[in-house]
Parts: C-alpha cells; sequence; structure tokens
C-alpha cells in the first residue's frame, strides 16, 4: 500500500525535507532577485533613459521558458540547484525593478526636500526616506515574484532530480501514482498562499502608518492596487 | 561551442524546414495553442473584470481567487490533469488558461474601477444607459492597461505553452523536450530562441494594437496620466 506521503526512495527526501528543498530553492532566487534589482531600480530612477532599455531586456529574459534556461545553463553549472535557482532570480527582475522604481518615484517631492532640509545625506535618505515609503510597492512586487517562482521551481524535475516537491510530479508518472501528483500540487499552492500570507503581514509590520485592515479600494496606490500596477506595468 | 554557435547551427540546417517537426509546423501549432488559450482566457477575465471593475464589487472575491490561481503551478497542473484525464489538448489548455486568467482579470478589474469617475457621472447625468457607460466611456480610458493586462497574459502563455511538448503535443516545446532527451543542445537553444522570438513579436503586435485601438487622447493623456498618478498616489 502506498499513501499520500509515502514517498518513493528515489527522490532522497521525506515530504518535509521536500518542502525545505523547495522553500530554497525558491526563496534563494527572490531574495538574490531583490538585492540586484535595488541598486539597478536605483540606477533607473537616477537615470532616466535607462529605464525603458532595462525593461525590455528583463522582459526578453522573462520571455524565454525556464525549460530552455534550465538546460542551456546545463552545459555551465551542471544538473545543480543553482541551474535552477539562475534562471529564477532573473525572472522575478521583470515584476521587481518595475515595482521598486515606481514606488520609489511615488515619494513626494516635499517628503525629500525635509529629509534633505533635515540634515539627511543621499544614503541615509534612501534607507529611512524613500525605502520605507516604498515598501508597499515593493512587497507586492515580492508576491508575484515569490508566487511564481514557487510554481516555476517544480520544472526542475524535467532536467534531472532538481524539482524539490517538483519530482514528485515525475514520480506520480513514473510508479503511476496520481496522489503524488496532487500531494505536490496542493503542497506547492498552499506554500505559495502561506508565503503571500508572510509577505502581507510584512508589510503590515513595516508600515505602522497606514490604516489597518482598510479596503483596497480606499488607498489603491499603496496596498493591492499598487501590486496590480506593477503587475499591469511589469510586462 | 556557444549558445549563438547553437543557435546558427540549428536554423542554418534546412532539414529544420521542413516537413511535421519543421520550424513553420511547429510554429504553427505553438500559434495555435498560444491563440486559443489566450481566447479562452479573455473569454472568462474580460467580462468578469469588466462587470465587477464597473460595479466596483468584489474586488476582494477576485483578489483572493487571483491569488489562489497564481499559485496553482503550471507544470504540476498539467501532469495532475494528465493523470486524471488522460493526453490531449484539453490537460494543456487547463493551466494554460488557469495561468492567464488572474493577469487578465485583475488588470482589466483594476482599469475600469480607477476610471475618473467624473466623466462616468457626467455620461450618467447624460442618461446613458450603464451598458453604454461601460462601453463607451470606461472601456476607452482604460483599454491602455487592459491591453497590459493580456499582454502580459500573452507572453506567460507563449513561454508556457512549451509544456505541451511534455505530453506530447506539438509545439515548440518539441525542440525543447526532445533535445533534452537526445542531449541535442543545437535544438534546445533553437526552440528557446523561436519562442523568446515568439515573444517579442507578441510585445510588437501589442503595442502596434494599442497604437491602433487607444483613442489618441487618451494616449497622449497616458503619459503624464502615469507620472501625476504615482506622484499623488501615496
Amino acid at each position: 500500500m502506498s499513501g499520500f506521503f509515502d514517498i518513493p526512495s528515489d527522490l532522497q527526501h521525506s515530504w518535509a525535507g521536500l518542502i525545505g528543498l523547495h522553500l530554497r530553492e525558491a526563496l534563494i532566487p527572490v531574495a538574490a532577485g531583490l538585492l540586484l534589482a535595488l541598486p539597478v531600480a536605483q540606477l533607473c530612477g537616477r537615470f532616466r533613459w535607462l529605464y525603458p532599455p532595462v525593461l525590455g531586456l528583463t522582459t526578453v529574459l522573462y520571455a524565454i521558458p525556464s525549460l530552455a534556461f534550465f538546460v542551456v545553463l546545463i552545459d555551465y553549472t551542471g544538473q545543480t540547484e543553482l541551474t535552477v535557482m539562475i534562471p529564477l532570480a532573473l525572472y522575478s527582475l521583470v515584476v521587481l525593478i518595475p515595482a521598486i522604481v515606481d514606488g520609489v518615484r511615488s515619494v513626494p517631492d516635499e517628503t525629500l526636500a525635509a529629509a534633505t532640509a533635515m540634515g539627511f545625506g543621499p544614503v541615509r535618505r534612501y534607507t529611512q526616506v524613500q525605502l520605507p515609503i516604498a515598501a508597499p510597492a515593493v512587497i507586492a512586487g515580492l508576491r508575484v515574484a515569490t508566487a511564481s517562482s514557487i510554481s516555476l521551481v517544480s520544472v526542475g524535475a524535467l532536467i534531472g532530480n532538481q524539482g524539490a516537491l517538483g519530482n514528485l510530479l515525475a514520480a506520480a508518472q513514473k510508479y503511476d501514482r496520481p496522489e503524488l501528483a496532487v500531494n505536490a500540487v496542493i503542497t506547492m499552492a498552499v506554500l505559495a498562499i502561506l508565503c503571500d500570507a508572510l509577505l502581507v503581514l510584512l508589510r503590515v509590520l513595516l508600515t505602522p502608518w497606514m490604516p489597518r485592515g482598510a479596503q483596497p479600494g480606499t488607498r489603491s496606490a499603496a496596498g493591492p492596487g499598487k501590486f496590480r500596477e506593477a503587475e499591469a506595468e511589469a510586462l | 561551442m556557444n549558445i549563438f554557435d547553437f543557435a546558427h547551427a540549428f536554423f542554418g540546417d534546412s532539414a529544420n524546414w521542413q516537413g511535421y517537426d519543421g520550424i513553420p509546423q511547429r510554429f504553427l501549432e505553438h500559434l495555435q495553442y498560444s491563440l486559443l488559450a489566450l481566447a479562452v482566457a479573455a473569454a472568462i477575465g474580460l467580462p468578469v473584470g469588466l462587470l465587477t471593475g464597473h460595479t466596483g464589487r468584489g474586488g476582494n472575491a477576485l483578489a483572493f481567487i487571483a491569488n489562489a490561481a497564481r499559485a496553482l503551478p503550471s507544470f504540476g497542473l498539467l501532469v495532475l490533469v494528465v493523470l486524471l484525464i488522460g493526453f490531449g489538448l484539453l490537460p494543456v489548455m487547463i493551466p494554460l488558461v488557469v495561468l492567464a486568467v488572474p493577469p487578465i482579470l485583475v488588470t482589466t478589474y483594476e482599469a475600469v474601477r480607477t476610471v475618473d469617475p467624473s466623466p462616468v457621472d457626467a455620461a450618467r447625468g447624460m442618461g446613458m444607459r450603464e451598458s453604454r457607460i461601460l462601453f463607451q466611456v470606461e472601456v476607452p480610458v482604460a483599454l491602455p492597461l487592459i491591453l497590459s493586462g493580456l499582454r502580459s497574459a500573452a507572453i506567460q502563455i507563449v513561454s508556457t505553452a512549451t509544456i505541451a511538448a511534455y505530453v506530447s503535443l506539438g509545439g515548440i516545446g518539441r525542440y525543447i523536450i526532445d533535445g533534452l532527451y537526445q542531449r541535442d543542445y543545437e535544438k534546445v537553444v533553437g526552440g528557446a530562441t523561436l519562442v523568446a522570438f515568439l515573444a517579442l513579436v507578441t510585445l510588437v503586435l501589442f503595442w502596434a494594437a494599442g497604437r491602433f485601438v487607444v483613442s489618441p487622447g487618451v494616449r497622449r493623456r497616458e503619459g503624464r496620466a502615469k507620472d501625476s498618478r504615482a506622484r499623488t498616489a501615496e
């Protein structure tokens, strides 16, 4: 008898182990993408002409199917986790860069002038004024990037054994056990929803000045509304 | 050999341009899956988005549905549906439509909802019926954003339709999957280039469509509106 949580031994992981692996392969790229997007977005904000070509480049990168990206990278990085993580990090840029640029641009000029008048240098002004005010937009971008990253890791199953929970899908076909595929899809969906909820919680914690539990309609720019715009303008 | 050599070898080989596994055939198949999925997704997303955006109700439910759909992994869904109902076109369409509905739905809703209320009130004051208000006032103004939602969905579909090959259908994904199993990098790189090219064509087409169908007045205002919207946002 094989049950819902009986993972075939050739995957070399328990169910919980696969979840850990999946989260690592999905979240490290988003973090790396954020680290890369922050300076790039800052440059795009400073030099306006840079923004359209950067957007175009990230869109083209995003258009390359993940599977093709993985296979091409195998030549350079082998069948490792890194091969799965590099494309995911690059994909996240297409959402994160516009989210950060729009968020930082939405800081009113008067606020910046006030910060300057209080003697803030450029670095302090960026970290203590611009980034906190841009936080809702940045987190909105992170939500889209995290959800798609968690979903895309599973494609890594096709290049060998690098799909974490996606490997369950391959196993489901190999051993004709559909319940493993159900398990994989549900687990990934739950992981995505949990990460999404955590990011919303983070936004609430980071922006104590915003009214809690307000309807999206009443503050379209800061809440989910901005997230929709970030998504709409990402591509 | 680098990527460009692979691509050059792939596109230079005349055998790749003919027959049932030729580039024109696979390209058409890919186009067919993509258009079908986009049409179905638009048929679901546009009416619901327009209606909820017009009435301004159901936004939270919409956001929840879109988030839940986004959380479903396309590849996982494909494998699951194939295991449950077998091979065919339907198992490919389900994940593609699930992938494409959230951006269309959410952007359309947001586009119609954020239309400047004063012209809408003016239209209502003039005695226009709700359907005319929606189609003659709100939709023309919201069109750029609605198109951007469709574009985002189309690009995701084009790039994800490669998974059709995984369940024995055609499309450009055939080159990527077959190349992977045959350790034939020429094929993989060629397939990837074709998909990226198709995605770029999609971008250009939507840009051209925007030029064509968006009214000049709305288009000119777009650039300024975007800036001022960002300024007054907080």
